[in-house]
């Protein structure tokens, strides 16, 4: 301990001896970093609006739903409470948004085709938070209330029945007494979707309007909850599930959408999977450096060996030499990915690919997202692995026997 | 009590297909404040003999003793040890470290000693003075001459005042100014502070500086002289 400051010195002098490969080093740590955490909040970004675009279309954070109804979406597995029993236990319990909706499977026809989506009977006013489209960005108009008698369809499924605002669709799915429901709409609005096939999937009418044609009273098939993070989303969890029992189902939203869960933890294991590779790649570069610098230095290793320096010391002095170039690689580089992200952080139009993109659900804007928990991770990855690669070259000048390398030529 | 004994040292080193005897059964002893040249033609065993006593070098067979403490069978850090605090080292070439300034390098051994700062400072201010480099303190290797670099080697060798200092070819890279005004600070410092000197030469200037001169031979002592006699 009392030689940190004598080994520290040794180091940073050594470090600047030759400084034309120091900052050569430095430059290929900083750029390495650099791609880590760049590529890292491009691909973050990706992920977040995935799951973001995605939750806002369906799942929102927690769902509850009849204990069945994940296996059989229809009509006949209904939450059993009132309407009035869901405003006493879930109004005023601190969630960001709730809603409950009615969602069937159900068809929908113009004069010229069918197709069949999921209809969506909602409250406009409890689902503003949770929407993934903003109601005023609708072409025509959105729902003004749970009794709008109109029906809002995606932009490509408007296309795709060959129908407009104005025009008449006919909505048909059954009722809980499997009888046919069904009944005019015309289409008062058409949303957009980052992805056509969201656009092609949704149809929106009021909730009073869904539950009067399915012949349901104010019964309902699906509430939603939105918490603050869909990372965190534990406490929206616990506090759904302590004022529920058993006669419904709470889900957690990569419970419901698995798919798009598994993906984010693939993306999570590919992002550590990346910050590893690229260290390798300039692992090389590091071990090389300390090599030579060792080698450089053979005599005056021996030479403090032979003036009663500990073999531990030389060891500390490499390693810190070592770590002094990572610190200062790694703060280059977090500092040029803050400088290159932040700015981006608006968006970057990827329109050029997005129809590619869409098949994974992604949106044809990227969002580079910068987390300060992956600025950490790639930080403790470089200094971790920069240090396990420093200890061979270390190792090896700490084992020079001082007679031979004090006359090493 | 001695400074050094050895006592039937035998070192052999293979060269090739080749043994070669550094050290042939060599026992010596040298009292306290004894300034003793070692003197043999190159692969006569001097330096051989130097790192034994040094603790550099472990003999294959005999006895080393510093100080009467057996330092042979020690291990690494404890020879470690020994080197930092009872023995004092000044090499041939390549002696401070080029990082550090010459009060640096002086203050390197006690640094590794925990001697406290504000003292460290004080004694490697001191002893650049007695060796004639006052003003040279924040100089680094690079930007002194060689003699000034042996004299700040020399500092560093004597600033924690060890008993024992040995010196292996101090002069061999000097011009001859510069090797008198080493060797007369070698002799100061042995006369001044009682520092037993061993140093290993072939410099007869050297030699004629020495108490007592021991001369060897295809590793063996074939010659032990009380010059002062």
């Amino acid at each position: 301990m009392r030689l940190t400051p004598v080994l520290f010195r040794l180091a940073w002098r050594n470090l600047w001896r030759n400084h034309r490969r120091t900052i050569i080093m430095l430059g290929a740590v900083g750029v390495g970093v650099w791609a880590m955490i760049f590529m890292t909040a491009l691909t973050r970004g990706m992920v977040d609006q995935m799951v973001i675009d995605s939750i806002g279309v369906l799942p929102g954070h927690v769902q509850m739903h009849h204990p069945d109804f994940q296996d059989d979406p229809s009509i006949s597995n209904r939450i059993p409470f009132q309407e009035a029993e869901l405003q006493e236990r879930f109004a005023g319990a601190g969630f960001k948004a709730w809603a409950s909706r009615v969602r069937v499977p159900a068809v929908i026809s113009s004069e010229r085709e069918s197709r069949g989506v999921t209809l969506l009977g909602v409250d406009p006013d409890a689902e503003r938070d949770i929407s993934f489209f903003d109601y005023d960005a609708v072409d025509g108009r959105y729902l003004t209330d749970a009794s709008d008698q109109g029906i809002v369809i995606g932009k490509k499924l408007a296309e795709t029945l060959e129908t407009g605002i104005g025009k008449r669709v006919v909505l048909m799915s059954q009722d809980p007494d499997n009888d046919i429901a069904d009944r005019g709409f015309r289409v008062i609005g058409l949303y957009a979707a980052t992805t056509k096939s969201v656009e092609e999937s949704y149809a929106y009418i009021g909730k009073s309007t869904a539950q009067q044609m399915l012949n349901i009273g104010d019964e309902t098939t699906e509430v939603v909850f939105l918490g603050d993070d869909y990372r965190d989303i534990e406490g929206t969890y616990k506090a759904v599930s302590s004022v529920v029992d058993a006669s419904v189902s709470v889900l957690r939203w990569h419970e419901i959408d698995t798919y798009l869960g598994t993906m984010m933890r693939v993306m999570d294991g590919f992002v550590l999977i990346w910050v590893v590779v690229i260290f390798m790649a300039l692992s090389f570069g590091l071990v090389n450096t300390l090599v030579m610098a060792v080698f450089e230095r053979v005599r005056e290793i021996g030479l403090m060996l032979a003036l009663g320096m500990k073999p531990g010391s030389i060891l500390g002095q490499i390693l810190i030499e070592s770590m002094l170039l990572l610190t200062l690689g790694l703060a280059a580089g977090n500092a040029l990915a803050w400088a290159t992200v932040v700015p981006l952080e608006d968006g970057i139009d990827i329109s050029i690919v997005a129809e590619g993109m869409e098949m994974w659900g992604a949106s044809s804007m990227l969002y580079p997202k910068l987390y300060a928990s992956d600025m950490i991770l790639a930080t403790g990855v470089v200094l971790l692995l920069g240090f396990l690669a420093s200890l061979a070259p270390a190792w090896r000048a700490s084992r020079y026997k001082p007679v031979e390398a004090i006359t090493k030529v | 009590m001695s400074a050094v004994r050895c006592i039937d040292l035998c070192k052999t080193y293979r060269q090739g297909e080749q043994d070669i005897k550094a050290l042939d059964h060599v026992s010596i002893e040298i009292a306290r404040g004894e300034f003793v040249c070692l003197s043999a033609p190159s692969g006569g065993g001097k330096t051989t003999l130097l790192n034994a006593i040094g603790g550099l070098d472990i003999p294959d067979s005999g006895e080393v003793y510093i100080d009467g403490k057996r330092i042979d069978q020690l291990s690494k850090g404890e020879l470690a040890d020994v080197r930092l605090h009872q023995i004092g080292f000044v090499f041939q070439a390549y002696n401070l470290i080029p990082v550090l300034t010459a009060q640096e390098n002086v203050e390197f051994v006690m640094q590794v000693q925990g001697v406290p700062a504000t003292e460290r400072v004080t004694k490697s201010r001191a002893i650049l003075k007695e060796v004639g480099l006052e003003g040279l303190e924040d100089r680094r290797p690079a930007q002194m001459s060689g003699g000034q670099q042996q004299r700040v080697a020399v500092a560093r060798a004597i600033a924690s005042r060890p008993a024992l200092v040995l010196a292996d070819e101090p002069t061999a890279n000097l011009d001859s100014k510069s090797a008198d005004e080493l060797m007369a600070l070698f002799t100061e410092l042995n006369e001044h502070h009682k520092t037993t000197f061993v140093i290993a030469t072939h410099d007869q200037r050297v030699m004629s500086y020495a108490g007592r001169l021991i001369r060897m031979l295809d590793g063996r002592i074939v010659d032990d002289i009380n010059q002062r006699a």
